[in-house]
């Protein structure tokens, strides 16, 4: 049934669905990953490095783009769709500042950038971008912002996010570690997203990109050092917590031989 | 749909074809470009004659017996103080030595924020203006806050551009108060003056007319920007009244407005020869 109604875009199929924005999707979740984290005065972007060829310059990837000196662009998927957009959005953004004497408030640009998407799944012959984008910046009140977006043309915004390759374990990590603490502290903040980050991709500062934009600065790429800094530090965590349980088990199963009598117990020791 | 047919949107009949999907098609990028702001060129109805500029300039000047005179027999005045803005306009339209009207309405209201006065041709003001509200509407419902000043003012500057040399005939101020701190410039009360020329500038005080001469003199003579409130009124007044007594364009009734914090509000409108003859008598200004 999915055959004769997937091919012109335009077109629902009987249940509703638009199949060429999902194959859009799913074209997204093959891209590599991206996680996007809001603090309280600063918004990081983290992603994947994928491998390059032996003979390639390893600097020609750039999938962390500046849209204008507050607003920054993470994307997930078709690496040629998101120059065309991220290029299309930079002028936006410049004819806002014309136009309004203003620079773009980040709701306005994901907002732009999401018409723009949707645009393209309510034409004739043209088929959606295969890209999902994690938006961030700082209002001109200060106030840090993350939004995202999908090939459907949908946005919202969020405390952290990620997109791309395994994004449903990666947001559920976030979900679980993403706390107040975090989001009072820069060194924190960008932790988390590091960490959110190496739960799907293998360890080492050369699989990962970081970038960081404080309010009222541009936004800046962590140096290779910088990150392997981070990455120590959050090893070093990780062994304390696993030496933490360690020892709260072994806690644990020290205390039940006193206390109990009983068969029930004898019977629950020999498990 | 009269608004649509004298903008020339045409209906899209095309979409029925679309079912074949057997080219691309280059319009997908136009669909209700309209609606943007920075897209009002492609959408201009010209004059319908070839060099339009070269047309309308002969039949302004003295050439053969045809003249159409558009005279910007006006006094319109606004000037920012520390509570805002006082918008001071006669209300006298002439047409070479005929008095059209004594009762023209010269400020606009775009909404209730954001006030536009007219000097020059009646039509193109109130037309272009009526356009601008309707710009800033859009703008507010889409991003949620008010357009400010400079946009507002940018947003009819461009539109007037657009038609350079085609025969608009606008000295227009758009006079607003920004709620929030703007990137290029303080939030507080804003003033900007817009011409057929497109010209836009920003600045503390302002007339624009042909009495506009006498009511700077009143204007420079007597402006603090720390003046109250009632001295500020009182400023704009006098201003008027004596352009109005001087220049025979400018005269009958004299409107003043106060743009504030809360939005404008309409102060009073009163005849300016009855004020004339008070200041004959017994009051004088305080310089």
């Amino acid at each position: 049934m999915a055959g004769e109604y997937d091919t012109a875009i335009t077109v629902f199929s009987p249940d509703g669905r638009l199949f060429q924005v999902e194959y859009a999707q799913e074209a997204v979740k093959k891209g590599s990953t991206a996680v996007g984290v809001r603090g309280a005065n600063i918004v990081v972007l983290g992603v994947e490095k994928k491998a390059v060829a032996v003979l390639q310059e390893d600097r020609t990837v750039r999938k962390i783009c500046v849209l204008d000196d507050h607003v920054a662009m993470a994307f997930a998927g078709l690496t040629a769709d998101a120059r065309v957009l991220m290029h299309r959005a930079r002028i936006e953004c410049q004819s806002h500042r014309l136009n309004v004497e203003d620079p773009v408030t980040i709701e306005y640009i994901t907002r732009y950038i999401a018409d723009l998407q949707q645009k393209y799944t309510q034409g004739r012959g043209r088929r959606p971008f295969g890209l999902s984008t994690l938006v961030v910046g700082f209002d001109y009140d200060g106030i840090p912002r993350l939004y995202s977006t999908d090939p459907s043309g949908t946005y919202h915004e969020w405390k952290a996010n990620a997109i791309g390759r395994q994004a449903k374990t990666v947001r559920e990590y976030l979900e679980k570690a993403y706390t107040e603490q975090i989001y009072e502290s820069a060194h924190e903040t960008i932790k988390l997203c590091l960490r959110a980050l190496l739960e799907v991709v293998q360890s080492g500062s050369k699989n990962v990109e970081i970038a960081v934009m404080y309010r009222h600065k541009p936004l800046k790429t962590l140096q290779t050092d910088e990150v392997e800094k981070y990455i120590a530090e959050i090893e070093k965590e990780n062994e304390l917590e696993a030496e933490r349980k360690k020892q709260a088990k072994q806690q644990m199963g020290g205390q039940a031989q006193p206390t109990t009598t009983g068969p029930s117990t004898t019977a629950s020791k020999k498990e | 749909m009269a608004l649509a047919s004298v903008l020339g949107y045409k209906s899209n009949d095309d979409f029925s074809r679309s079912m074949k999907c057997s080219k691309t098609d280059d319009s997908i990028d136009r669909f209700d470009e309209k609606l943007n702001i920075e897209n009002i060129s492609k959408f201009i109805t010209l004059p319908p004659f070839s060099d339009p500029a070269k047309y309308l300039k002969m039949v302004n000047d003295n050439v053969d017996r045809v003249r159409i005179q558009f005279l910007k027999g006006t006094t319109t005045l606004a000037f920012k103080f520390r509570n805002g803005v006082i918008v001071a306009v006669d209300s006298r339209a002439t047409a070479g030595g005929f008095i059209a009207s004594g009762e023209v309405k010269k400020v606009i209201e775009i909404n209730p924020y954001l006030l536009g006065t007219m000097a020059g041709g009646a039509a193109d003001c109130a037309f272009w203006e009526r356009v601008l509200a309707r710009h800033c509407r859009i703008y507010e419902l889409r991003n949620k806050e008010k357009i400010s000043v400079a946009a507002a003012s940018k947003i009819l500057a461009n539109m007037i551009f657009e038609y350079r040399g085609m025969g608009l005939s606008m000295g227009t101020m758009i006079v607003g108060w920004d709620k929030r701190f703007r990137f290029c410039y303080m939030k507080g009360p804003g003033l900007y003056m817009v011409s057929d020329d497109g010209e836009r500038i920003s600045d503390n005080l302002f007339s624009v007319g042909s009495g506009s001469i006498y009511a700077y003199s009143v204007l420079d003579a007597g402006y603090k920007y720390e003046m109250s409130t009632a001295d500020a009124i009182d400023l704009g007044r006098r201003a008027i009244v004596h352009a109005a007594h001087r220049d025979a364009a400018s005269g009958n009734i004299v409107r003043i407005y106060h743009m504030k914090e809360t939005g404008w509000e309409k102060i009073e409108e009163e005849d300016t020869n009855n004020y004339m003859y008070r200041y004959r008598q017994d009051e004088t200004m305080n310089f």
